[in-house]
Parts: C-alpha cells; structure tokens; sequence
C-alpha cells in the first residue's frame, strides 16, 4: 500500500470488515456515556432550570452563574478538569469522569430547554392550578412540568444528538469509546482516511437511529394529547 | 341570611396604575352576585382578588367570618372552597375530561381514586358530558370546555365559584349552553359571583347587579330594580350602549 493515497475504496471495505468487532465494542462504550450523561444532565439541568425560575434571587444567582460558567467553557476543559482535577480527591473512572464531565456539560443547555419549556406554558394552566388549591409545587409538577416536558422534546432530542457527538471528546481521557477506537486503529495500520470514515459512519447511524426514537417519541406525546 | 364574603375598603394597584378604588361588597350564601361595566373597569381584579389569584395592596377581605390575610392564612385552603371559571377555560389540555376534574379532588383533598372518579363522573353527566370522560379538552368545542372547567370547580366542593367572563371567548351559538349550566346551578342554591357581559343573564338570573365604572362600584341594586330603573347616571349611560 502506497503512504499518501488519500483514499482506497478497497482497503475501506476490507476494513470495515475487520474492524467491526472493535467498533461495536466502542460503540457500545459510546452509547452508555451517552445514555449515562444524558440522564443526569437531565437532572441537573430540571435542577437548574428550576433554580433559574424560583422567586428567591440567590437561587437564580447560582443557576445563572453556573449556566454561565459551564456553557462559557470549552467541554474538553471540562474533561480534563474533572479527569486530572477531580479524580484527585475522589478516585473516578476515566469513564465516569468523562460522563459526568459531558452530564454537566450538557446540563447548561438542558437547564435552558426546560426554563425555556415550562416559561412558555401559558400562565392560566398555572391560576387553573392554584385556583383549584394546589400548591406552587403540585401544580408544577402535575399540570407545568408534563406540559412542558413535551415541549422540551424536541430540543432535547437535538441536545443529545449533540451529546452523542461530543462524547467522542471522552477518547482524550482514555475512554475507550468509538473515537479512541479508531485513532489506535488507524495508528496501527495507517488507514487513516478510511479508519475515520467508518467511525463517522458508526456515529452517523448511532444518531440516525437516535433520531428516529426522539420522532417516535414526541409522535407518541402528540397522539396522547388528541 | 349567612354571609360569606365581605370586602372592605380594598384597592388594588398595578404599578401607577389604581384599579380598584374603595371596594366594599358583602355577599352572602346563595347570592347570585353579577358584575358588570367597561373592560378596564376592575371587575375581572375583584374576581380575582377574592381568590387571592391578586392579592390585595389593603383593605379587608372576610371569607366565611374569618379575616384572610396571605402572610398568615394558608390560601390553598382558602382556595379549595372558593371555585373559578376562566374566560379560557384553562382546561389540563395533558389531560383527559375526566382526569381534568378528579386531579384535584385527588392531589389535594387526597380522595381515594375511585370516590373521585364516581364524583368526576356525576358532574359531567351534570353538566352534559357524560360521553366525554376519555376525551382530550382539544377535541371539545368552546361551550364543552366551559362545562368542563365548571365542573372541575364543582368538583372540589366549593362554598362559592367565581366566574370570569365565562362566555366571552365562545362562538355565540354556545353561549346558551354554558349560562344554561350556570343557571341550573344558581337554582341549586350556589353562591355564585359573575364577571360579565351577558345582560340578559344578569337581569334573568342574578338576585343582584352591580357595576362598576375605573375602579369603584357605582351603583348595586337587586337585577330586576337594576336593569329597569337604574339610579346612577353613569349605569344609565353604560345600559344605554349595551342593552
């Protein structure tokens, strides 16, 4: 094989061939980073979120300048923040250092989907709430948040495509996820065109398949309404 | 007679903006009270003062013999005796017509699923809905909403519902039904306080009448004495371009 073709059509199949048994190990790796970031940046960002809409001004100073902070940031500073910071004082996995580090990460943006979501519930549904002797907090979480919930769908689902992607960012501290995957793979044989061609496609379907569940998702939370 | 709310010098500001002036109103159980006048005139900040949706800038506010004042009274549990209709109707729209009713009943008054269901169900057939309970609110015209949402009051139990401008968003053909269910329920003995535009509701079916002209109450006066023989100058003007 001749260094410097930029592309061969032959070696791309043949390594896409061989190579499948480590992509689909990493890719496995790659969804649960993704799946665990996404769930507790969720959380925080419903936490956040809140924290930004409360009426005490103290919480809304620690929300902004915590959505301030995280989203002012570059997330591999972050990674490594927590990889080469954090794990000095409590021992964590470059795994879970990376999940956690892309939760947060996300959670800026999570925060603002969901204020952005439950701001844009129409006030009645909230005097409708109180008039019937709800509190601030059940009418929140029974009539607000459900509503809001499904608003926040689609953004969501567009946030986690990009947590998806950004997850690749998690190979810097030694997450043996897709993206490291196929750097070893590609130093090792010098295939590097197609190496990363094949891993760009494993991403491509990982967020092709993600798409069609956000659709089939918020087709469901349509039909509910009807 | 019983009296159950009595307002005493209230106002009420928005910003530099006065909206109610000097308010003193007594109601008593079984009343069926209409409020009329111009938007702009307060009627709709009363209503809403006397849930403490607004809350008052002074005055005095007696629900049922006790004085409430929101930094010392619990005002869900004023709330839950005090019923409201919406010109929106602010309907659940996540939920179905007869969880929009039940939710209530079940998240605050914490009543065991199937009394609030049983309840639920006796209310819309009430109000005409009895073939409706597993329908979404999008799926209802304007006049069914309003049934529903009057029912989601009742089902609470209050001692007196509120209505503001009930009719004012419906297609004029499903104004009947919904000042029909209104009515059925003045018979029944409801208090009943009416922000509206209806004057011939108000005439036929309030025991009184009152309107109100930037903030103040102008005249009172039993529905019938009130649309006949107005006192006031200023009422006349008003019935004069309305009626």
């Amino acid at each position: 094989m001749i260094v410097g073709s930029v592309f061969d059509f032959g070696t791309f199949i043949s390594e896409l061939m061989r190579t499948y048994p480590f992509f689909i190990k990493a890719a496995i790796i790659t969804i649960q980073l993704t799946i665990a970031s996404i769930l507790i940046g969720t959380v925080i960002g419903i936490i956040f979120a809140l924290l930004k809409l409360s009426p005490v001004r103290l919480f809304r100073m620690i929300a902004n300048g915590y959505i301030t902070i995280i989203r002012g940031t570059p997330l591999i500073v972050q990674i490594f923040a927590l990889f080469y910071g954090f794990s000095q004082i409590i021992m964590l996995s470059a795994f879970w250092s990376a999940a956690l580090a892309l939760a947060v990460h996300n959670s800026a943006y999570i925060a603002e989907i969901f204020r952005g979501a439950i701001q844009s519930i129409d006030k009645g549904q909230t005097e409708a709430g109180r008039s019937l002797g709800m509190s601030e907090g059940v009418t929140m979480r029974r009539i607000i948040m459900p509503q809001a919930l499904r608003r926040a769908v689609p953004p969501l689902g567009n946030q986690f495509i990009i947590g998806l992607k950004d997850s690749s960012l998690a190979a810097f501290v030694a997450v043996d996820e897709l993206f490291r995957t196929a750097q070893g793979i590609a130093a090792g044989t010098l295939n590097t065109m197609e190496t990363y061609i094949i891993v760009a496609l494993y991403y491509l379907l990982l967020v092709m398949v993600f798409t069609v569940i956000v659709n089939e998702v918020e087709k469901r939370m349509a039909k509910s309404e009807k | 007679m019983k009296e159950m709310i009595r307002v005493e010098k209230l106002n009420k500001s928005f910003g530099d903006l006065h909206v109610l002036k000097d308010i003193d109103l007594t109601v008593n159980e079984k009343d069926v009270l209409c409020l009329i006048g111009a938007s702009g005139s307060g009627k709709s900040t009363l209503l809403r003062c006397l849930n403490f949706l607004e809350i008052k800038d002074d005055g005095v506010i007696i629900f049922e013999g006790d004085q409430i004042e929101p930094k010392t009274h619990n005002l869900n549990e004023v709330r839950q005796k005090v019923g409201m209709v919406f010109q929106h109707f602010n309907l659940f729209p996540h939920k179905t017509v007869l969880e929009n009713v039940t939710e209530a009943p079940l998240m605050v008054k914490k009543t065991n699923k199937a009394t609030a269901v049983k309840e639920g169900k006796a209310l819309l057939e009430k109000v005409g809905l009895g073939d409706k309970y597993h329908v979404y609110p999008s799926k209802l015209s304007g006049g069914q909403k309003q049934r529903v949402a009057i029912a989601r009051a009742l089902a609470m139990k209050p001692d007196i519902m509120l209505f503001d401008e009930p009719t004012s968003a419906l297609d004029p053909e499903l104004v009947g039904e919904v000042l029909e269910t209104m009515k059925d329920l003045a018979k029944e003995g409801m208090t009943m306080i009416i922000v509206t535009h209806e004057m011939g509701f108000a005439k036929e079916v309030a025991d009184y009448t009152i309107y109100m002209h930037e903030g103040r109450i102008v005249e009172r006066g039993e529905s019938k004495a009130f649309f006949e023989h107005p006192k006031e100058e200023r009422t006349k003007e008003f019935l004069s371009k309305v009626l």
